[in-house]
């Protein structure tokens, strides 16, 4: 039985489907959802190209418009693990048996109200990361919550990251460079408005990600400034007072901001919890599914069940699409030698 | 003035909505390249007066964005001209310049010098 059912239809589902299904598999995606594309539907522009986060959508959409299968709206009810491969049990009577099973369930994202101190849910004026997206997406002119064009706009980094109170040890790779595009688009909206980014540590990691940094500083005169909020207060006028540790500098310092963006964090998906229990999977220390080795990110100790995207760790979309062609080779080798796959010594002898 | 054996301290806190940035302005605007700077420090490593003097042009830069002018005329006076800090630089920011700039800004707009 030469198919796939792949778990998840974000960007390491879509691309998995649309390269196994070109290889010739029998392609099924499970989406939860009603819509493919999961996060990608939340993000505005993505980074460092500022490329159009529904253009890079309708184009992975567009590799499985044929030839794949779709069920939407799916709960996972039960999953067996038999001679055959997997056998998938899917609310309203649903089936899937496949000889392999991707998981691509994703991430979640820290939810910002748990870090109470920073206030958001309660002062109007502090946002996430992720509503920040929204209101790009919008098209509406960016104001804060007193309908003012804000003139000083601060975001924090780490938030959810890099905190073992807030349950989050790792880091979440992927904000840093976010807040850095994020306050070059509010530089671009609000050309004088005043923008601070308040880092512990920038991590400007990937390919590009430098020139965005210092196009940032040079270009729009974004501010950077390393601190790590403890509190934020509300003002009467409803702008937010921050009072930091201007570590560089050694001495306290406060401000006020018209409109304060917490860059929140990417942690294990919880939603997802059932179906590691169902797969027998293990999860690591830091939360996300434990993989068989560092060197190979996309295999699980269950022969047959691979894992691509943020599933097992945060991930730019780069290095998910890379994962997710990645495992698309291991499946389509584990399918074609299935009696004999045990482990990878074996299939480099068979060779 | 009585002496009462303890006074009131001053505030260490940089209060950064009423402080203003004259300084950095009147550099920004002769010295783009003040921007550049991400105080990683090097221009201090390499600095000959740094190592008998408190000076420092990462806190200098530092101290003018967050608009403490009163403390950036305090120490910089104190450079040389000797020009290292221009070749360590990683960023290409032109150092001396930005030297030169602030203090002709603390003469011209606080009117201090040592």
């Amino acid at each position: 039985m030469k198919s796939v059912a792949i778990i998840g239809g974000g960007v390491a589902g879509l691309e998995a489907a649309g390269k196994l299904s070109k290889q010739g598999f029998a392609v099924t995606i499970i989406e939860r959802d009603e819509h493919l594309g999961g996060r990608l539907n939340q993000w505005h522009a993505l980074f460092p190209d500022r490329k159009s986060s529904t253009e890079l959508l309708s184009g992975l959409i567009k590799e499985i418009s044929s030839g794949v299968n779709l069920i939407t709206n799916a709960r996972i009810l039960e999953v067996e693990r038999n001679d055959d491969g997997f056998a998938i049990k899917i609310n309203n009577n649903r089936m899937v048996t496949a000889g392999s099973v991707l998981l691509t369930t994703g991430f979640d994202i820290f939810e910002a109200e748990k870090k109470e101190e920073y206030g958001y849910g309660i002062y109007e004026n502090v946002i996430t990361s992720v509503d920040l997206e929204k209101m790009f997406n919008s098209g509406k002119p960016l104001v804060n919550a007193q309908g003012k064009t804000p003139a000083r706009i601060g975001f924090i980094h780490c938030v959810g990251s890099r905190d073992e109170k807030a349950g989050n040890p790792h880091c979440s790779k992927v904000c840093c460079v976010t807040a850095v595009k994020q306050a070059i688009e509010v530089k671009e909206l609000l050309p004088s408005s005043e923008v601070i980014l308040f880092y512990m540590d920038l991590r400007m990691f990937g390919r590009h990600f430098e020139e965005l940094y210092k196009d940032a500083q040079f270009r729009h005169g974004v501010q950077f400034m390393r601190a790590r909020l403890s509190e934020a207060f509300e003002n009467p006028d409803g702008s937010v007072q921050i009072r930091i540790e201007d570590t560089l500098l050694s001495k306290p310092l406060k401000m006020s901001l018209d409109l304060l963006v917490l860059m929140v964090g990417v942690q294990p998906q919880k939603k997802q919890g059932n179906l590691v229990d169902m797969l027998k999977l293990e999860r690591d220390a830091d939360g996300f599914i434990k993989i068989a080795d560092t060197y190979s990110p996309y295999k699980t100790k269950i022969p047959g069940l691979f894992c691509a995207g943020g599933i097992t760790g945060p991930k730019t979309i780069e290095e998910t699409l890379a994962e997710a062609r990645a495992v698309t080779v291991e499946i389509g080798g584990y399918l074609r030698n299935i009696e004999n796959f045990a482990g990878q010594e074996q299939y480099v002898m068979e060779l | 003035m009585i002496s009462f054996g303890y006074k009131i301290q001053e505030d260490r806190q940089i209060d950064y909505d009423t402080n203003k940035r004259r300084i950095l302005e009147f550099v920004r605007n002769g010295e783009p390249s003040v921007d550049w700077c991400m105080s990683c420090g090097t221009c201090a490593s390499a600095c000959t007066a740094a190592v008998s003097a408190d000076y420092s042009l990462r806190k200098l830069i530092l101290l003018s964005r967050r608009g403490m002018d009163d403390e950036v005329a305090k120490t910089v006076f104190r450079c040389r001209f000797c020009g290292k800090c221009i070749n360590a630089c990683p960023r290409s920011v032109n150092t001396r310049n930005i030297v030169y700039l602030m203090q002709l800004a603390v003469k011209k707009l606080i009117g201090y010098e040592i």
